[in-house]
């Protein structure tokens, strides 16, 4: 519902390009796992998405600390959305349903 | 184009905060955040090329760096605590230096050796590379 409500009150043109940062403020204060392109995976709560899927984390933990010896010192961190592979959500937080209605009707929009 | 307020996920609220910023190659610059704007392009001020081999990492000074927002991975704040915790050991920057160079001679060296045993095994079973 939350996602529905802010594709509603943003306009039309903007909702076409910021259905996923929409998406992504829905799990602001969830734990997701980021994987980058260089292979590190930062885990951490999620704190702010911009429009370039830009993100920030907070209480971060990295797998293979032996090997990224330079972020045990890190407790919160900006990640640009560019160097970004995947995002590993919560499921539990995810509508897939309510998401594909959201495409759905932005094809609607488009066509229409 | 205007952009919402959100833009760069506000990495204003970082400005003059001591940082760790790793690049694209792997380098980790850290100093003190002066500029950014909305394509992560950032001005560090007393920065410092933080080298890490091994259990042992060393600063090169660079003093005031520009780095172009494209080659940015990440910036994270420095938690002090956890830093003294570290099992790392701080050495010289010429030290550092020094054992980066014999890190990387001989990491060349294993390859080589790598690319000689496939050599050799090519010549010795050539069979196996006739079905390809």
């Amino acid at each position: 519902m939350i996602l529905l409500s802010i594709l509603f009150h943003t306009n039309k043109s903007s909702t076409i390009k910021m259905l996923f940062t929409s998406f992504f403020k829905t799990l602001v204060g969830k734990t997701v796992v980021v994987e980058l392109k260089n292979d590190l995976s930062i885990q951490g709560t999620l704190t702010s998405v911009d429009q370039f899927l830009n993100i920030k984390l907070d209480d971060i933990t990295v797998g293979n600390v032996d090997k990224y010896a330079h972020m045990v010192s890190v407790k919160n961190c900006f990640i640009r959305g560019s160097v970004i592979r995947y995002i590993q959500l919560p499921p539990e937080h995810v509508d897939t349903q309510l998401l594909q209605d959201a495409t759905r009707r932005e094809a609607g929009e488009k066509s229409a | 184009m205007s952009l919402p307020p959100t833009a760069t996920a506000s990495l204003v609220e970082e400005v003059d905060k001591c940082l760790i910023c790793v690049l694209r190659d792997g380098r980790k610059l850290i100093g003190y955040l002066r500029t950014v704007d909305q394509f992560a392009n950032l001005v560090f001020q007393d920065a410092v090329e933080r080298i890490y081999v091994d259990d042992y990492y060393g600063d090169i000074q660079q003093g005031i760096v520009i780095v172009r927002g494209e080659n940015v991975v990440l910036l994270g704040e420095l938690d002090a605590e956890s830093a003294q915790n570290s099992k790392l050991t701080r050495v010289s920057a010429a030290d550092i230096l020094q054992r980066k160079q014999v890190q990387l001679e001989e990491r060349k060296k294993s390859e080589q050796e790598e690319r000689q045993r496939r050599l050799t095994m090519q010549r010795e079973q050539p069979d196996i590379v006739d079905d390809f």
